[in-house]
C-alpha cells in the first residue's frame, strides 16, 4: 500500500487509484466536476488542481490535476497550498461568468454539486461585470427538462449518455465558450437512460420533469431507503416525500446491484403512488353504502372466512412480509401464486438451479466485470434495463482490459483508454428474438425463435463439455455461432450466461445452466443470471407454491364455499381473462387487497386498501435471490391505506384469539418465514431490527434543514403535531435523531457536510466509487456449493412454423409493458399502442400489409389488433406487446390463428 | 549561402513536377535510403543533423522519432502525419513549401515514415489552401504512379500509403492531439498526455506529427549528411529556417535563412525596414502565440534557445510586428479575440477565461476600464499558465499579452486615465 504525504501528513492509499479518488476516499474535501467515479476522468474542468513536489526541497511545487495522476509511494502533495486554493477558486469563478445564479428558481438548488464546490472553493465575489453568454433549450420528452444556461460544460452528460449509456441523440455541439450539450433538434430523449443525467449533470441543466409537477426541495423531503418495484432487479432508490405525495425517486447507491444509475422507468415510475386510482378505503360491496371503516371490514372479514374453504393467491409484486402472512393465513397449501402454470414451471426450474448452489449467480456489478457475456433468449434491454447497462459495462471494460495490458495506462484514465480502444469490444453474445440496441456492441447477434435459442444453447454446452448430448440436425449457422461463442466463452476468465423468463421457455433456463455449468466444471468462473418478471418474483418463487392454475383446479373439486384473498395481483394482467374469469365464478367471496383499482379489484366483494411500496416495509427478493428492504418513506394521511401483512395478520387475529401480536413487526413475518421455509434462511438479517438505535437514537427521514415543520399544518393546528410513530424500523419521521452513518440498508439520503448533492455518497463509501461502509445492503440467500451439476438430456427440436397457425409471444417494452410504471404520464406517452408483428413473410403469405386489423383467436376469444410488419422475426412467430394497459394476457407459447378484420 | 529548402521555388514558375523535381536531384535520398539504410540508422542521421520542430516546439526530431515502438512486438499500422494546418496568426512559411514545392515534402515524408516504419501516412492540410491540396493531390499520385508510394517501394519491402485530408479551419488542429482527434472524425480536441502520441497516436496506434518545413529538411540531410546540416546554421540548431516578417514593413515576406540570424538583419535588410513614417513598437517573434520582443531585443539570434532566453519563443520563425501608429491593446484584443474563438472549449480555464480577457480589452479600447482591469488580466496570464490548462492553447494567449502588459504598460493605463483609445 503506498505512502503518500498529504500536506505533510503520511497517509496510506490504494495502489492503481488517482490522487483525487485517494483525497476522497480519505475524506478530505477537494472539489471536482467532470471525473465521476463510474466514468473516470479526463481532466477537462480543472477543479481538482492540487500541487505535487518533487522532494522535500522542492517549495514551489506543480499544480496538477488530481484526477490526472496516480499515486505513486512517497508522493508529496499538498492540497491546501495557496497557489492551488487560489487556482481551484478561480475556476469556480470562470464557471461563474456564465452561470446564471438562478439557485432560488433552480430544481437543483439544494442538492446542486456546483454549489456545493462554490462554497467549498471560497468564491464568492464576481469580478466578470459583462454580459453572460444565453443559449435556447430544447425539449428533451416529457421526463427530463433542458436549461442549458446552467450549463458549466464539465462532459458529463455526453460521457454518460453516449459513452457509458450508448445513446445516439445527446452531443456536444459548437466549441469554446459556446459549446452545447442537447440533441440536434429538439425531441425525445431516446436512451432509456436519461434520467440518470438528472444526477450525472452537476447542476440544473437537465432535471426531472415529474418533480417539477410538485417541487419539493432535496431539504424539505422526507426519505426513504427504498427498492424499485418495476423489475425483478431490485435497483435500490431513495424515494422522497412531502406533504402525503410521493415527489420524486433518485439513485441509492449499492456497489453490487446498481451502483450509480437507474433506469428511466425505475426513476419516473413513481407516480402511482399519487394517483387518483388509488384505493383509499375498505370496500363492502352490494350494500347500500359500501365504503366502511377499519373494524367494520375486519368484523366483515369474519363472516367470510369462518365456514369457508380459505386460498390465498399471492403476488410476484408483494412483500415477501405480505405473502407470506397471506400464507400464513389461509394455510401453506391453500396459499398459491398468482402466476400461470407455465410460468412457475420456468421459474421453479431456476430456483431449483440456485438452490442446488452448484452454479454462482452474479450481481450486477459482477455482471460488468464479466469479460465475456452470453445472452440467451432474454430482451433484457426491455425487460431488465439496468442488466443491460451492467452488460455494455462489461463490453467496454473488457476492451480496456485488453488494452491496459498492453499499455500500463491506469484503469481510471478514461481519455487515454477511449483513445486506445476505439471500436474494439469485449465478447458479447446477444442471442435474442429480436434486434436489440445491445446488437451494436454484440460481437455474435443471432435472432432465434426460442427453441432455437435454447438449440444454440445446447450445442455451445456440447463444445464446451463433449459428454453432454449433441443437438440433433442442427444446421450449420448453429453450429458455427455455438463454435463462435463456446471458443470465446472458453477463452473467458469469468463469462457470464444471462437468460430469463420472458420466453416462457424452460428450454433456455435448461440450455442457460448447462453452459455455465460446463463452463463451471472448465474452471472458468462462469456465471449464470436470470431475469425475472417482478420485483419479487424469486422471492414468490422461492416459496415453492402451487400455481394459479392450480389453484383453479383444486377449487373446482372442493365442495366448499370458497372464499378467496388476492394479494396485490392483478390476475388479468398474467391470466388469460377467461380462466381468470371461471376463477372468479367458482369463488363465492373475492376479497382482494390492493392499492390500485383494477380489473381484478372490480370483482371484489371485499376491497382492502394496500399500502404501495413508499407507504410500506417490505422485503423484496431480486433476480440474484438477494433479499432487500424497503422501508416505509411515508405513512398515508389516510389511515385506512395499511400494508397488506398488517391487514392479513390483524384478520388472522381476529380468528385466531391465541395470537397474542407478536407477529407485529416485519422482521416477525422474516424471522417465522425463515424458520418455516429453511431456502429463506438469513432473509431477517436483511435490516436492523425495528428496536434498533444508535446511541439511543433512530435514524431520521427528514434531513436537518427540513422546513416549516411548525408551519406546515398551521391551517389546522396552531401546535406542532406530534411526529408519526414508526414502530417497525428505526427509521424516525423527524428531523432529529443519529446524524452519522446510518447500516446501510436504512440509508434514507445521501448527505455529508459540506456535500449536499448526491455526490456525498462518497462520505458513505469504503473508497471512491466502492463498496457501502458496512457492506452493501441486501442478503443473498443462495450461496454457492460444491454440489455437481445435473444437466439436461432432452434438447427441443426445431422451431417449425406451422400451416395457418402462429406461435404468439410477448414483446416487452421498458415503457408500456408493466402494470404501475404507465401511472407516470411522461411514461404512457411513450408506451406503444396495441399491434401484432409477423414476419415480412408471414404477412405477404396471408396478404397483409402493415396495418391491417388482424384478429387473432386465442384463449377462447378472439382479440383485433394492426399489424406492424417486423422485418427481423422469424417466420412462424406472432408478437404481440406484454403488459400494455387495457391488454389482456395471453397464453404466450400458444399455436394461435388469426384472420383478417374488413375495416 | 545555401537554401536548401527553397532553391527549387521560384515565384515566377509552377512547382516541379515528378520529373522536373527527380531532376535537381528529388527522391534520391529515397532510393538511398531503400537501398538498404536501416530505420535505425536514418533515426540516428536526424538525431545527428540537430533538427528540431519546426512548429514551434523545438522538440528534436530524431529524439522524437527515437520514441516509437520499434521491432516485431510495435503494434501496427503505425500512422506518419506531416502537420500543415499552419493556422498560426502571421506564419505563411509551410505555405511557401507547399504550393512551391509538394514532392519535397512528399518525400519528407516517406523518409520519415521509413524511419518509424510507418504504413500509412496523411497529410493534414489547413482549409484554405486549396492550391497546396490541388498540387498535393496531384504530386501524391505522380509518387504512386513513380513506384515511391505504395507496395514494396523501389523493392526495399516497405510499403506507404499516403492521403490528404484537409481540414475545416480550427486553429486548434494544429496542436497534434487535436489534430489526431480530428482525423479520426472526433471533436477536435486536445488530448491528454501521456500517453504521447509515439505509444497511442491515430485510431490508437503509434503515430508521429511532424510540422512540415521540418519533413522538408530531411531529405537534404540524408543527401548531405548531419554536419553539412549543422553547418548551414550559425546557432546550434542545424539547419536553415524560414523566417517571415508581416506588419508596416517595406517588404514582408519569407526567407529561408541560416538558423540563428538577428531580428535586426531580418527586419532591416530582407524586411527593408519600418515603412516611411512608422518606427518599431514590438515583435511576436514566432507568431501570434509568442510574447513580444522590444527595439532592444533587436539584436538576439533567431534560434530557440536565444529567443527563448530573451522571454519569449522562437515559434515558428514568422513574425508579426507592430509599428508605433497600432494600438498595443487593440492589437493583443484581436489576438485575445482570434484564441478565444478558437479555444475547443473542453477545459475551463481557456473556455471561460479568453473571452473574459478579450471582453476586458475591448471595454480598454472603448475607454470603459478600470485599474481592476489590469489586475483580472494579470491574474489570468499567471493562472493560465502551462500545466493549469489542457494543451497549449491559452498559455499561448497569454504569452502576447503579459509581454504587453510588461512592454506597453503605460498605453494599458492611458486607456484608463483618457477613457479612450490614445491611438483614435
Amino acid at each position: 500500500m503506498p505512502t503518500i504525504y498529504i500536506d505533510n501528513k503520511p497517509f496510506d492509499v490504494k495502489a492503481g487509484k488517482n490522487l483525487l479518488e485517494a483525497c476522497l476516499s480519505l475524506g478530505i474535501d477537494l472539489p471536482y466536476f467532470c471525473w465521476h467515479p463510474a466514468m473516470g476522468s479526463v481532466g477537462a474542468c480543472r477543479q481538482c488542481a492540487i500541487k505535487v513536489f518533487k522532494d522535500k526541497e522542492d517549495t514551489r511545487g506543480r499544480l496538477v490535476m488530481s484526477c490526472m495522476e496516480g499515486v505513486k509511494d512517497g508522493m508529496l502533495i499538498s492540497v491546501n497550498d495557496e497557489t492551488a486554493k487560489t487556482f481551484r477558486s478561480q475556476v469556480v469563478a470562470w464557471l461563474m461568468t456564465n452561470h446564471p445564479h438562478d439557485c432560488p428558481v433552480c430544481d437543483e438548488g439544494g442538492c446542486c454539486h456546483l454549489q456545493d464546490m462554490t462554497v467549498m472553493t471560497g468564491h464568492n465575489y464576481r469580478h466578470y461585470h459583462f454580459n453572460k453568454r444565453t443559449y435556447l433549450n430544447q425539449y428533451l420528452g416529457p421526463l427530463v427538462n433542458h436549461e442549458m444556461n446552467r450549463c458549466i460544460q464539465c462532459y458529463r452528460c455526453v460521457r454518460f449518455y453516449h459513452d457509458y449509456a450508448g445513446g445516439k441523440d445527446l452531443n456536444v455541439f459548437a466549441a469554446h465558450n459556446h459549446v452545447y450539450f442537447g440533441r440536434e433538434k429538439d425531441g425525445i430523449l431516446e436512451s432509456p437512460f436519461s434520467g440518470n443525467l438528472v444526477e450525472v449533470c452537476p447542476t440544473g441543466v437537465f432535471t426531472d420533469k415529474t418533480l417539477k409537477e410538485h417541487y419539493t426541495r432535496k431539504w424539505d423531503l422526507t426519505n426513504g431507503p427504498s427498492v424499485c418495484q418495476h423489475c425483478s432487479l431490485g435497483c435500490n432508490t431513495i424515494a422522497g416525500e412531502r406533504y402525503g405525495q410521493l415527489r420524486t425517486i433518485v439513485n441509492r447507491y449499492n456497489h453490487e446491484v446498481n451502483g450509480y444509475f437507474l433506469c428511466d422507468k425505475g426513476r419516473f415510475g413513481y407516480e402511482f403512488v399519487n394517483s387518483e386510482n388509488r384505493i383509499t378505503q375498505p370496500l363492502i360491496r352490494n350494500q347500500p353504502i359500501e365504503a366502511v371503516g377499519h373494524d367494520t371490514v375486519l368484523q366483515y372479514m369474519r363472516t367470510l372466512v369462518t365456514g369457508n374453504a380459505l386460498i390465498g393467491i399471492g403476488s410476484p409484486r408483494a412483500s415477501l412480509e405480505s405473502n407470506y402472512a397471506l400464507m400464513e393465513l389461509v394455510g401453506k397449501e391453500n396459499f398459491y401464486q398468482g402466476i400461470p402454470d407455465d410460468l412457475v414451471y420456468v421459474e421453479q426450474k431456476i430456483v431449483d438451479i440456485l438452490q442446488s448452489g452448484c452454479i454462482h449467480t452474479p450481481s450486477l456489478n459482477e455482471i460488468q466485470q464479466a469479460d465475456a457475456v452470453l445472452v440467451l433468449g432474454e430482451d433484457i434491454w426491455n425487460t431488465a434495463p439496468v442488466m443491460a447497462l451492467a452488460v455494455r459495462q462489461s463490453v467496454m471494460k473488457t476492451a480496456a482490459t485488453h488494452t491496459t495490458e498492453q499499455l500500463p495506462i491506469p484503469t481510471w484514465h478514461d481519455a487515454a483508454i477511449k483513445e486506445l480502444v476505439q471500436e474494439d469490444k469485449g465478447f458479447l453474445a446477444n442471442v435474442t428474438l429480436l434486434p436489440s440496441p445491445l446488437d451494436e456492441i454484440s460481437a455474435v447477434t443471432t435472432k432465434a425463435a426460442p427453441d432455437d435459442i435454447a438449440r444454440l444453447g445446447f450445442a455451445i454446452a456440447h463444445l464446451l463439455n463433449p459428454s453432454l448430448p449433441e443437438v440433433p440436425h442442427a444446421e450449420e449457422e448453429l453450429l458455427a455461432s455455438a463454435a463462435t461463442i463456446s471458443k470465446a466463452l472458453q477463452a473467458a476468465k469469468h463469462p457470464v450466461i444471462i437468460t430469463g423468463t420472458s420466453c416462457w421457455n424452460n428450454a433456455l433456463i435448461r440450455a442457460a445452466f448447462d453452459i455455465a455449468a460446463a463452463l463451471d466444471m472448465n474452471e472458468k468462473k462462469a456465471g449464470l443470471a436470470f431475469v425475472m418478471q417482478d420485483s419479487n418474483s424469486m422471492g414468490l418463487a422461492m416459496t415453492r407454491a402451487s400455481s394459479f392454475d392450480r389453484a383453479v383446479a383444486d377449487i373446482q373439486n372442493t365442495t366448499n364455499n370458497v372464499t378467496a384473498i388476492i394479494l396485490e395481483n392483478d390476475l388479468y394482467r398474467c391470466i388469460p381473462a377467461a380462466r381468470a374469469d371461471a376463477f372468479f365464478s367458482r369463488c363465492k367471496h373475492i376479497v382482494v387487497l390492493d392499492a390500485l383499482h383494477n380489473r381484478t379489484t372490480e370483482k371484489a366483494h371485499v376491497l382492502i386498501p394496500a399500502a404501495t411500496f413508499a407507504e410500506a416495509d417490505g422485503t423484496f427478493v431480486n433476480n440474484e435471490a438477494r433479499a432487500q428492504r424497503s422501508s416505509q418513506v411515508f405513512m398515508p394521511a389516510n389511515g385506512e391505506i395499511r400494508e397488506s401483512f398488517k391487514w392479513l395478520y390483524d384478520i388472522k387475529a381476529m380468528l385466531n384469539t391465541a395470537a397474542n401480536g407478536h407477529e407485529k413487526h416485519p422482521e416477525d413475518l422474516l424471522v417465522a418465514l425463515e424458520t418455516r421455509f429453511p431456502q429463506f434462511a438469513g432473509v431477517s438479517r436483511v435490516a436492523p431490527r425495528h428496536d434498533f438505535r444508535i446511541h439511543g437514537a433512530r435514524i431520521p427521514r427528514e434531513p436537518h434543514r427540513y422546513s416549516g415543520r411548525t408551519a406546515m399544518l398551521a391551517n389546522l393546528t396552531v401546535s406542532e403535531p406530534k411526529p408519526l410513530q414508526d414502530d417497525d424500523s428505526s427509521l424516525s419521521y423527524t428531523m432529529e435523531g443519529y446524524r452519522g452513518l446510518p447500516p446501510s440498508p436504512l440509508i434514507p439520503f445521501f448527505w455529508a457536510p459540506g456535500w449536499n448533492s448526491g455526490q456525498s455518497v462518497t462520505r458513505y463509501q469504503e473508497e471512491a466509487g466502492g463498496a457501502l461502509k458496512g457492506g452493501d445492503p441486501g442478503i443473498r440467500l443462495f450461496e454457492q456449493t460444491t454440489a455437481p451439476p445435473v444437466f439436461t438430456k432432452d434438447i427441443p427440436d426445431a422451431f417449425k412454423s406451422r400451416a395457418g397457425k402462429w406461435m404468439l409471444l410477448p414483446q416487452y417494452h421498458i415503457f408500456g409493458s408493466g402494470e404501475l410504471s404507465v401511472y407516470t404520464k411522461g411514461i404512457a406517452s411513450q408506451s406503444p399502442a396495441p399491434y401484432v408483428s409477423l414476419s415480412r413473410r408471414d404477412a405477404e403469405q396471408a396478404q397483409l400489409k402493415n396495418g391491417d386489423t388482424v384478429s387473432v383467436k386465442t384463449d377462447g376469444k378472439t382479440y383485433a389488433f394492426p399489424l406492424a410488419i417486423n422485418e427481423s422475426l422469424p417466420d412462424g412467430i406472432m408478437l404481440v406487446p406484454a403488459g400494455l394497459t387495457g391488454m389482456e394476457a395471453l397464453t404466450w407459447g400458444a399455436w394461435v390463428h388469426l384472420s383478417t378484420v374488413i375495416v | 549561402m545555401e537554401r536548401p529548402l527553397t532553391k527549387n521555388i521560384h515565384p515566377d514558375r509552377p512547382p516541379l513536377n515528378l520529373k522536373e523535381y527527380e531532376m535537381t536531384g528529388g527522391y534520391a535520398a529515397v532510393r538511398k535510403v531503400c537501398g538498404g539504410m536501416s530505420p535505425a540508422a536514418l533515426q540516428k542521421l536526424v538525431q545527428d543533423s540537430n533538427l528540431k520542430g519546426r512548429g514551434g516546439a523545438g522538440f528534436n526530431t530524431g529524439i522524437k522519432w527515437s520514441l516509437i515502438p520499434m521491432g516485431d512486438q510495435a503494434p501496427h499500422p503505425k500512422y506518419l502525419i506531416a502537420n500543415a494546418d499552419e493556422m498560426e496568426p502571421g506564419t505563411f512559411k509551410d505555405r511557401l513549401l507547399l504550393e512551391g514545392n509538394p514532392h519535397q515534402l512528399i518525400e519528407g515524408m516517406i523518409l520519415a515514415a521509413y524511419a518509424i516504419q510507418a504504413e500509412i501516412s496523411y497529410v493534414f492540410l489547413r482549409w484554405a489552401y486549396h492550391k497546396a491540396a490541388d498540387l498535393l493531390r496531384k504530386s501524391i499520385q505522380e509518387a504512386y504512379d513513380a513506384g515511391y508510394l505504395g507496395r514494396d517501394i523501389l523493392g526495399s519491402g516497405f510499403h506507404l500509403d499516403m492521403y490528404l485530408h484537409t481540414g475545416v479551419g480550427r486553429y486548434i488542429c494544429g496542436e497534434e492531439t487535436a489534430l489526431l482527434n480530428a482525423l479520426e472524425g472526433k471533436r477536435a480536441m486536445p488530448r491528454a498526455k501521456p500517453p504521447f502520441p509515439q505509444i497511442s497516436g491515430l485510431f490508437g496506434k503509434p503515430t508521429i506529427v511532424n510540422n512540415v518545413e521540418t519533413l522538408c529538411c530531411v531529405p537534404h540531410i540524408v543527401n548531405n549528411g548531419a554536419d553539412w546540416f549543422k553547418g548551414l546554421s550559425y546557432s546550434e540548431d542545424g539547419g536553415t529556417k524560414l523566417y517571415g516578417v508581416s506588419g508596416k514593413v517595406k517588404r514582408p515576406g519569407t526567407w529561408e535563412l541560416p538558423m540563428g540570424v538577428t531580428m535586426r538583419e531580418l527586419i532591416e535588410e530582407h524586411a527593408g525596414g519600418m515603412k516611411n513614417g512608422f518606427g518599431l513598437k514590438g515583435v511576436l517573434p514566432g507568431g501570434a502565440s509568442t510574447d513580444f520582443l522590444t527595439t532592444q531585443h533587436l539584436d538576439i539570434k533567431m534560434d530557440y534557445k536565444s529567443v527563448t532566453a530573451a522571454g519569449s519563443r522562437l515559434g515558428t520563425g514568422t513574425m508579426i510586428v507592430m509599428d508605433n501608429g497600432t494600438c498595443p491593446v487593440g492589437f493583443v484584443h484581436n489576438l485575445q479575440h482570434f484564441f478565444a474563438q478558437e479555444s475547443c472549449g473542453w477545459c475551463t480555464p481557456c473556455r471561460e477565461g479568453l473571452p473574459w480577457v478579450e471582453k476586458i480589452l475591448l471595454s480598454l479600447e472603448k475607454g470603459e476600464g478600470t485599474p481592476e482591469d489590469i489586475e483580472l488580466l494579470k491574474m489570468h496570464t499567471q493562472l493560465l499558465g502551462p500545466g493549469n490548462t489542457f494543451c497549449a492553447l491559452a498559455p499561448g494567449a497569454m504569452e502576447p499579452l503579459q509581454s504587453a502588459l510588461k512592454y506597453f504598460h503605460e498605453d494599458f493605463e492611458k486607456h484608463i486615465e483618457y477613457k479612450k483609445c490614445p491611438y483614435d
